[in-house]
């Protein structure tokens, strides 16, 4: 792994020698950081999701997104292969796709109607022959040199995944067994959209990365479950980090499900919550898995992650839209066979998160306190020694910062910040 | 005869206080008094926060969904005891609203709106941008809303959204 080198910052960066319990807070404003992880993150070793394969269900589908600040086209071709490719011509630069999402049988650059194929290939140079015998591209000019450049694809359990670098494990690799188990737990069935929103926050997309991972928070910033006196106190959980650290599941197991089989097998109303509710059909629910978990959230390195709390299924992506602003995008799912009742109990649970999420819609703003409080903070430090030092799991507990560390230790890896 | 004559109500002091209510409803929440925000509605009413793009693809979830006055009351209770944001005020911009009669008893309304949210460090933004798509009930010659469909023309939001639009 490269280190970080003087020809890379102009301010040379060491880690502090107390490792991943230290964090400095430069890595969330140094503007020559955030462009050092564009290559070496974004467009390095990791497996970074693209969308969903739900979106582009049909031959010609495409959807644009972004891989760090790179614009990015995911395209079904006409034989249901998916491809990914910048979305960048190979002409003068300018953006291929304009539409966030639509239906194509090739794509066409606006700028002079240059037209590539649905896996980014040459195919059409306007003018090619010049008119009359005059002008026109060079006789050598060779196609096959210009295509949009591709990124490797990849696809588990209906999450499309694409990398930049030439060798990569397959994702389920990548993920190692413990998490894929359970992304497959979660995701591994006939699902669809239920809708999407997102929501733009004012800081360094690696804040997120943490408070995502940041388990001790919860129910300390998160009061809504206390408030309302919704019976979670003594709920059993832990973290389970991936073999590198940087990827996370943090579960929780409500202790007082119901467990009569009667109501598992009729799937609605299984779970009464005592609450002081006024409304209390929001958190109406059924046991969707006989695992007795009932909470979590699951982290994928660098900018994924899948929320399973009660029956709200929500794939989040934080895309970094500039050193101190992220994009956070909300994909809420359900399954193909949901009864009406099941589409209403999802939709309603998903009051508990997004923008407007009664119980996590403070995460849309301490991001942003952490961001403006470390400004001017030159050499200074956060701390993350809660649930000790190591980056290891933490069955039993969740009073830990055990994922943040996983992450950061994962992180200066991949950054070669020694 | 053109549209607005076709539907205009015969009796006009139900339009009146319509377009009173759908004023009032919009002071409401600009002067904080958010404990009254539920009682524009029917004991069942339906109010939903949804982007365009979600709204136009018929998807089911919104951004914020309430059914009935318990939620939106539980909604009022969260943000004054719960939730932790910074503090920040709104000011509505409605457009005139196309009020149309199904009966004397009901009507439909569309509304557009424009919301600018203060932020205590002075700054003053567009948050919102949208319509109102209503169904109001008048019983008693008061009018509610049964339903409030709140359609952004934008599914993005700035930081996040805890006062109801
Ligand atoms: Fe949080």
């Amino acid at each position: 792994m490269a280190m970080a080198t003087a020809g890379d910052l102009s301010q040379p960066f060491a880690w502090p020698d107390a490792g991943v319990t230290r964090i400095p807070y430069r890595l969330y404003d140094d503007p020559e950081i955030y462009a050092l992880e564009q290559r070496r993150i974004f467009r390095g070793p990791v497996w970074n999701y693209l969308c969903l394969d739900i979106e582009i269900p049909e031959p010609g589908d495409f959807k644009t997104t972004t891989v760090g600040e790179v614009p990015v086209i995911v395209a079904r071709d006409l034989d249901g292969q998916v491809h990914a490719m910048v979305n960048r011509c190979s002409h003068k630069g300018a953006l291929v796709c304009l539409r966030e999402r639509g239906n194509a049988r090739q794509l066409t650059c606006v700028y002079h109607s240059w037209t590539f194929d649905l896996q980014g290939r040459l195919k059409g140079i306007a003018f090619r022959n010049g008119t009359n015998g005059q002008g026109g591209m060079p006789a050598g000019f060779d196609p096959d040199q210009h295509r949009l450049e591709p990124l490797r694809v990849d696809t588990f359990c209906g999450l499309i995944f694409g990398t930049f670098a030439e060798e990569m494990p397959a994702i389920e690799a990548y993920l190692g067994q413990a998490m894929a188990q359970f992304v497959r737990r979660n995701l591994d069935r006939p699902l669809k959209l239920l809708g999407s929103h997102s929501q733009v926050i004012h800081n360094n997309w690696k804040l997120y990365a943490e408070n995502v991972r940041d388990s001790y928070h919860a129910t300390l910033l998160h009061t809504f479950y206390t408030t309302f006196k919704i019976n979670r106190l003594d709920m059993d959980g832990g973290i389970v980090l991936a073999d590198d650290g940087w990827h996370h599941i943090s579960y929780a197991k409500r202790a007082t499900f119901e467990e009569d089989p009667e109501y598992r097998q009729s799937k609605v109303h299984a779970v009464q919550y005592d609450s002081k509710l006024a409304g209390p059909r929001l958190l109406d629910a059924w046991e969707e898995f006989d695992d007795g978990i009932t909470h979590s959230i699951q982290t994928v390195f660098p900018n994924l992650a899948i929320q399973f709390t009660l029956n709200s299924l929500a794939v989040r992506f934080f895309a970094p839209r500039g050193v101190e602003q992220t994009e956070l995008f909300w994909f809420y799912l359900g399954c193909r066979d949901d009864d009406d009742e099941q589409t209403r109990m999802r939709v309603m649970q998903g009051n508990l998160t997004g923008a407007a999420g009664l119980v996590s819609l403070e995460d849309g703003c301490i991001n942003e306190f952490v961001q403006r409080g470390v400004r001017g903070s030159g050499d200074q430090l956060g701390l993350a020694e809660m649930g000790g030092r190591e980056v290891a799991s933490s069955e039993g507990s969740r009073a830990t910062e055990a994922a943040i560390r996983g992450f950061w230790d994962g992180y200066r890896r991949i950054m070669g910040f020694a | 005869m053109n549209d607005a004559e076709a539907e205009a109500p015969a009796d006009p002091v139900p339009r009146t206080r319509i377009e009173d209510f759908l004023v009032d409803y919009a002071h409401a929440i600009d002067d904080g008094d958010l404990r009254a925000w539920p009682d524009f509605f029917t004991e069942d009413g339906v109010y939903q926060i949804i982007s365009r793009e979600n709204f136009e693809a018929g998807l089911p979830m919104g951004i914020l969904s309430c059914e009935g006055r318990g939620m939106m009351a539980d909604r009022v209770s969260a943000l004054e005891q719960a939730n932790i944001f910074e503090a920040h005020t709104y000011c509505h911009i409605l457009g005139p609203p196309r009020i149309s009669e199904e009966s004397p008893e009901l009507y439909g309304a569309r509304t557009n709106f424009n919301v600018v949210r203060t932020m205590q460090d002075g700054g003053s933004e567009m948050f919102a941008v949208g319509r109102y798509l209503d169904i109001i009930v008048v019983a008693d010659g008061r009018p509610l809303l049964r339903e409030r469909r709140v359609v952004l023309e934008s599914r993005r939001v700035d930081i996040l959204l805890v006062y109801p639009l």
